[in-house]
């Protein structure tokens, strides 16, 4: 083990284990892996297994009723690091259109930070974003690696409607909103992908780990992808990025 | 079929949760008082997961459209069958053209209606827990339609006798854990949290019931991280946050108490201006 982990029984049947409280790839590989070793190993007594940048959280199915004895299995689990087939990360790459309503704190952005549009939309663009977890709502993904220079604080008053695909930054973060909904991001365009559908299984095709890519869209291209997504023609599979 | 007469203040279709979907940001949902809602389910003799009707403050109206078994617990809504009062947590057998009325819950807050074989609505990821973003209404609206099954001919009528816990609507002591966060407290702050009484604010929801008063806090928000049905977030402005069953399953402020299962019931039957207190216990 890499790193100095902390175990808590966190509630009567779940476990929380604790990496060190940073943002940094290597710790969400290691938190991955070890996600991937306790699904394979102990599926049979776990209801699920969630990560987000720097924990996991490991529900059983019954009650722990020896805490001492459930985290000396998962650290012997731990150790045993062999026979375990990572799952493959993918790039994507995702259309996101820059233009007027569609990005509406853009302006003032650019303004506030004192640079021009275009080079915001390069800066935001240029950088393949590594995908945390998922959390906040259905499908909303965090993603790590945005350029500092982007870095701005959320709105002290959220919006109480951002608009399906909106891609936003929020402090050091940026993402994109699955669906509508109150939120605190400010917006600087948005995407016609569809990143969440409950009637798909898994209801997302991002998971943690993977890649993403931004390229910006004209806005017509924009309203062709959407109407595509809409009438179920849209394959996701072809925003997976080959080398 | 049952008709849905009158939606009541809010009601929706619960079973015991949507699970394995937390990676992918799926809130688990859910009964919010479980034990009540399965108390349903076994006084009829269904499985545990059997979706049943959750109601919030109001009661339904309900038209029967087959014959089938009821039991309802919970909150006391003043059940009656066709103008009729009727007892709560009985197994009680209603036919086609029955009216099952609800009045507004005269103690505890949410009810629950079973009825045999359960709700059979919509199921979306392995559950028919309403839920937004996740199934098509998230919650029943007047002049629907609720799929249940025809009474089985082979049903009998469970008459073991079942004591419901009336502590469930009674008590006012929370009894909590220790969250991922409390050593961060301040000695005045974790002394505060279990001698002094709050009060459940106006805001509480299926997602998250909010306390009163403030505790005053200087706490930052932390990294992102897990949070469960029953987690107690502080804000750095001192409110104290107690997620519920539709809460999202990340979060950012420190997580200083973690509700017992059998506290999130028993929170999930208070309402705006009930008074409650922490206890902590040991895991």
């Amino acid at each position: 083990m890499a790193y100095n982990l902390r175990f808590l029984q966190y509630d009567e049947n779940s476990i929380l284990v604790e990496w060190p409280m940073k943002i940094e790839q290597k710790i969400l590989q290691d938190v991955l892996f070890y996600k991937e070793i306790i699904s394979a190993n102990l599926f049979k007594e776990i209801v699920e297994v969630a990560n987000t940048y720097s924990s996991l959280l490991i529900i059983y199915n019954y009650t722990i009723d020896n805490i001492n004895d459930a985290v000396f299995r998962l650290k012997e689990l731990f150790r045993q690091t062999e026979n375990t087939n990572i799952k493959e990360t993918i790039s994507y790459h995702i259309p996101v259109c820059y233009d007027g309503e569609l990005g509406p704190d853009l302006e003032r952005f650019s303004e506030q930070k004192k640079l021009s549009k275009l080079e915001i939309i390069k800066r935001h663009s240029e950088v393949e974003y590594t995908v945390y977890f998922q959390g906040f709502l259905p499908g909303f993904l965090y993603l790590g690696g945005l350029d500092s220079k982007l870095y701005l604080d959320r709105k002290s008053t959220p919006n109480l409607s951002i608009k399906k695909g909106s891609v936003g930054i929020g402090g050091k973060q940026t993402g994109i909103y699955p669906q509508d909904s109150p939120g605190g991001w400010q917006v600087i365009g948005n995407s016609p992908i569809e990143f969440f559908n409950p009637k798909d299984n898994p209801p997302c095709f991002i998971k943690a780990g993977d890649q993403v890519k931004f390229y910006p869209i004209t806005k017509s291209k924009y309203l062709e992808i959407e109407k595509e997504v809409k009438s179920l023609n849209f394959n996701t599979d072809q925003l997976i990025l080959h080398d | 079929m049952i008709k849905v007469l009158k939606s009541g203040f809010y009601s929706t279709i619960q079973d015991q949760g949507r699970f394995g979907y937390r990676t992918y940001g799926v809130p688990v949902s859910g009964a919010m008082d479980s034990y009540s809602s399965l108390f349903a389910n076994a006084l009829l003799g269904n499985t545990q997961n059997a979706a049943v009707l959750e109601m919030t403050m109001i009661g339904a109206q309900l038209k029967f459209q087959t014959s089938t078994a009821i039991a309802i617990t919970g909150a006391n809504m003043r059940p009656t069958l066709n103008d009729l009062p009727i007892p709560m947590f009985n197994s009680i057998n209603v036919k086609t053209g029955d009216v099952l009325s609800f009045g507004n819950a005269i103690k505890g807050f949410r009810t629950y209606l079973g009825v045999e074989g359960g709700f059979l609505t919509e199921e979306v990821l392995g559950s028919r827990s309403m839920a937004k973003a996740i199934t098509k209404d998230v919650n029943i609206k007047s002049g629907s339609i609720l799929n249940v099954r025809n009474l089985s001919i082979n049903y009998k009528r469970k008459n073991a006798t079942l004591r419901f816990d009336s502590s469930i609507l009674d008590d006012q002591v929370l009894e909590a854990f220790e969250g991922p966060e409390f050593d961060k407290l301040s000695k005045e702050q974790k002394s505060l949290l279990v001698s002094r009484s709050f009060q459940v604010s106006k805001y509480n929801n299926r997602m998250a019931y909010q306390l009163q008063p403030f505790l005053k806090n200087n706490l930052e928000p932390i990294l992102t991280g897990p949070v469960l049905p029953g987690t107690i977030q502080l804000t750095p402005s001192g409110q104290l946050i107690v997620l519920m069953r539709d809460a999202q399953t990340t979060g950012g402020y420190p997580r200083v108490l973690q509700l017992t299962k059998k506290a999130i019931n028993i929170l999930s039957q208070k309402t705006t201006g009930n008074t409650i207190n922490f206890q902590l216990i040991s895991l």
